[in-house]
C-alpha cells in the first residue's frame, strides 16, 4: 500500500517521548540505527510525533539522525493511537525505510503496530536484539512464551519494523557537531483517527519509575508480609533511584498494581541491580528478571531457588537487611 | 448491539517453563492448554457489560478444531454464542493473516459495537492482534483498558493506562476494538449451569469457504511477512552466589554494598 519499495533506502527511528522527553531508547534505537545505516550505506531518518517537540529534533540530529521529520500539531498533544500512527504512516510512505526501529513502550507499540498492519509490513515487537544477515535484512531476537524460549524473527517485505524493549543498547554519546535536516512531516488526519478523543489525563506519582527502563530495581514478594510491607523497598528504591518491582504472588493478593509485576506473566527486564527481598523465585519469577547484571537475593529460607540465580545473597530477614542497606547508602552516597 | 471476545488456547502458564524450543517448532506442544489467562479478562468484561448496558456476548477463536477447549470455557463462564474458525488454509498466518480471519468473521457475525481482547497471548506474547483488528475493520482502537466508564449507542468511554504518562481518560466511537488490562476486572469462576451449557454446546467450524470477504493476499503461510527462526531456551542462568554473613544486618548490609560499589551497579 504504497510504500516505495526499492530507490531510497534508509533506518528510520520512531523518537518517543513523555510530555517531549525523549526516551532513552529512542537514543539507544538511534545508536543502532547508526550501525545498521553504515551497513547498508545508507541515512537515519527519525521521526517525531507530538505537540511543541521541535526541541527534539536538534536532540535527534546530536544523536545520529541525518534528517528528522517532524509532526508538531495540536492533534499530537495527547497521545491518540489512530491519530500517531498515521503518521507514521505518513512518513514510512514519504521515505520507504527498510528498517523501522520503534521503542517497545504502550504508546508507541500500538502507533507501530497500526501503522505496520495497515501497511503490510512485518512487525517484531518486544525484542532484545537485532542484527542484520548478509542481505541486509533484519533478524530480531524476542523472548516468547513469557520469556522461556527465545526466537528470531526473520522477515519477508522491503520494509521490516521493530519494536525494541529499553535498555537492549547503549545509549550513544551526542555530538552537537553533527548536522541534520530538519523538515516538517503533513499528516492529513481522517474520519478513523477523529473518532478517538482524549478526555483527561491523569499524570502518574511523581517519582515512581517504570520496571522497564529503570536501572535499577528493588523487588518485594511474599516475604513483604502486606501491602505495608513494601514501605521499607519503596525507601531503599528512593535512595538507590530504583523502580519498585513485584512478584506475581503480591500483585494476586493486590499488595501493589500490576505495572510493577516481573516475570512470565508481567514485565521481563534487565537492569544493572536487581535486588529481590522475600522472593523465592518461582520459575515464573526468574524468566522475568535473570537477565540482571548483578542480582542480590535477601531471603529467610536459604534453600530458595532465588539463590540459584543470585550474584550476592544475604540469608536474614528483610526488615532487618532492607532498613540497614538503606541507612548504609544514606551514608554512602549522601542521599 | 453484539460484544465479541477473541480468545485463544494456550499452554497453562504454569507449565510454560517446561515447553521445549524443538516442540514449538514443530507445532506440537505437550502442556496442558488453557484458555488464554489474558483472554479471561476479556470474557468477564464482556459480561459485565452486558449486566451493565445489556447487550449480546459472543466468543471467536481461530485456532482450529482443538480451540473448541477456549470456546468452552468461555461458554462456561457464561457467554452465548461460540464461534470456531478452523481451516487449513488459515493455519501459518503471522498476526495480521489472523487478523484479517478474525476481522472477516467479525463482519459476518455482524451488529458488533465492541471487539474484547486480553492483552497478548502467553505463547506468541506479541500482542499485535488486537491492533490488527482494528485495522482490518476499520474501527479505533484502545489498548491496556483498565476499566469502562462509560457506553452508550454511540461511544465507549474508558481508563487506560500508558507507561510513564499516567491514565487517559478516552473516548471513541463505536464499533471499537479496545485490548483490557488485568486491573480491569476479576474473572468470575465458570458456573456449574455454565459447564453444562458448554458440555451441550455445538461448536461447528466455520472454514474459509464461509467467509466470502477472504483476500487469500492477506492471510495463510504464503502472505506471512515474519516467520519464528532458531527457536532456544533463553542462555542459563545459574549463577554461583556468593553469601554474605556478618555478625549483624547491618555489617551484612555494609558488606553487600561494598561490593555492589565495586561491582559499579550503584
Amino acid at each position: 500500500m504504497g510504500v516505495p519499495s526499492s530507490g531510497a533506502v534508509s533506518v528510520f527511528v520512531y523518537v518517543d517521548h513523555v510530555q517531549g522527553a525523549a526516551r532513552p531508547v529512542s537514543w539507544e534505537l538511534m545508536g543502532k540505527a547508526r550501525e545498521f545505516a553504515a551497513e547498508l550505506a545508507c541515512p537515519v531518518v527519525a521521526l517525531i510525533v507530538g505537540h511543541h517537540v521541535s526541541g527534539l529534533a536538534a536532540e535527534a540530529i546530536a544523536y545520529g539522525a541525518d534528517r528528522v521529520l517532524i509532526a508538531d500539531n495540536a492533534a499530537f498533544a495527547q497521545f491518540r493511537a489512530g491519530a500517531y500512527a498515521s503518521a507514521l504512516r505518513a512518513a514510512i510512505r514519504t521515505t520507504g525505510p527498510r528498517l523501522i526501529l520503534v521503542p517497545a513502550a504502550s504508546a508507541a507499540r500500538d502507533t507501530a503496530a497500526l501503522a505496520a498492519c495497515a501497511l503490510g509490513i512485518g512487525l517484531a515487537p518486544d525484542c532484545q536484539g537485532l542484527t542484520l544477515d548478509e542481505d541486509g535484512n533484519l533478524l530480531a531476537d524476542r523472548p516468547v512464551f513469557g520469556g522461556n524460549i527465545i526466537t528470531t524473527i526473520a522477515f519477508s517485505g522491503h520494509s521490516q519494523m521493530a519494536t525494541v524493549r529499553p535498555r537492549t543498547f547503549p545509549i550513544p554519546s551526542p555530538d552537537s557537531s553533527l548536522s541534520g535536516e530538519i523538515v516538517p512531516l503533513a499528516v492529513e488526519l481522517g474520519e478513523l483517527e477523529e473518532r478517538e478523543e482524549v478526555l483527561a489525563v491523569e499524570a502518574p506519582e511523581v517519582g515512581e519509575l517504570s520496571v522497564d527502563a529503570a536501572n535499577i530495581i528493588v523487588a518485594g514478594g511474599r516475604g513483604v508480609k502486606g501491602p505495608e510491607g513494601f514501605a521499607p523497598i519503596r525507601e531503599l528504591a528512593r535512595v538507590l533511584g530504583a523502580a519498585v518491582g513485584a512478584s506475581r504472588a503480591v500483585v494476586d493478593a493486590g499488595w501493589i498494581p500490576y505495572a510493577h509485576q516481573v516475570g512470565q506473566t508481567g514485565k521481563n527486564v534487565r537492569p544493572d541491580l536487581y535486588i529481590a527481598c522475600g522472593i523465592s523465585g518461582a520459575i515464573q519469577h526468574l524468566a522475568g528478571m535473570t537477565n540482571a547484571k548483578v542480582v542480590v537475593a535477601i531471603n529467610k529460607d536459604e534453600e530458595a531457588p532465588i539463590f540459584s540465580v543470585a550474584t550476592y545473597g544475604i540469608v536474614g530477614d528483610l526488615f532487618e537487611v532492607v532498613p540497614a542497606m538503606t541507612k548504609t547508602l544514606r551514608a554512602r552516597l549522601g542521599r | 448491539m453484539k460484544y465479541v471476545v477473541c480468545v485463544r488456547l494456550t499452554p497453562d502458564t504454569e507449565e510454560l517453563a517446561e515447553i521445549q524450543p524443538e516442540d514449538v517448532g514443530s507445532g506440537h506442544v505437550d502442556a496442558t492448554m488453557v484458555l488464554n489467562p489474558w483472554d479471561e479478562f476479556a470474557v468477564e468484561e464482556a459480561l459485565q457489560l452486558q449486566e451493565r448496558f445489556e447487550g449480546e456476548t459472543v466468543a471467536i477463536t481461530a485456532g482450529g478444531d482443538s480451540s473448541i477447549e477456549a470456546l468452552k470455557r468461555s461458554v462456561a463462564m457464561g457467554i452465548e454464542q461460540a464461534v470456531l474458525l478452523s481451516c487449513e488454509a488459515f493455519d501459518g498466518s503471522d498476526a495480521w493473516g489472523t487478523s484479517h480471519v478474525l476481522a472477516e468473521a467479525i463482519k459476518q457475525i455482524g451488529d458488533s459495537a465492541l471487539v474484547i481482547t486480553g492483552k497478548q497471548s502467553v505463547d506468541g506474547s506479541s500482542g499485535l492482534v488486537p491492533a490488527g483488528l482494528a485495522v482490518k475493520l476499520g474501527w479505533p482502537f484502545v489498548s491496556e483498558v483498565a476499566k469502562v466508564l462509560d457506553l452508550t449507542e454511540e461511544h465507549i468511554t474508558v481508563l487506560r493506562a500508558l507507561d510513564e504518562t499516567g491514565m487517559q481518560t478516552v473516548r471513541v466511537k463505536l464499533p471499537a476494538v479496545i485490548s483490557v488490562s488485568k486491573e480491569i476486572n476479576e474473572p468470575r469462576l465458570a458456573s456449574f449451569m455454565g459447564i453444562r451449557k458448554a458440555s451441550r454446546m455445538q461448536y461447528p467450524a466455520l472454514t474459509s469457504a464461509d467467509l466470502p470477504g477472504l483476500d487469500p493476499d492477506q492471510f495463510g503461510t504464503a502472505s506471512a511477512l515474519t516467520t519464528w527462526t532458531n527457536l532456544r531456551k533463553p542462555p542459563a542462568r545459574a549463577r554461583k552466589c556468593r553469601l554474605i554473613e556478618g555478625p549483624s544486618a547491618a555489617d551484612q548490609a555494609s558488606a553487600l554494598v561494598d561490593r555492589l560499589i565495586a561491582d559499579k551497579v550503584i
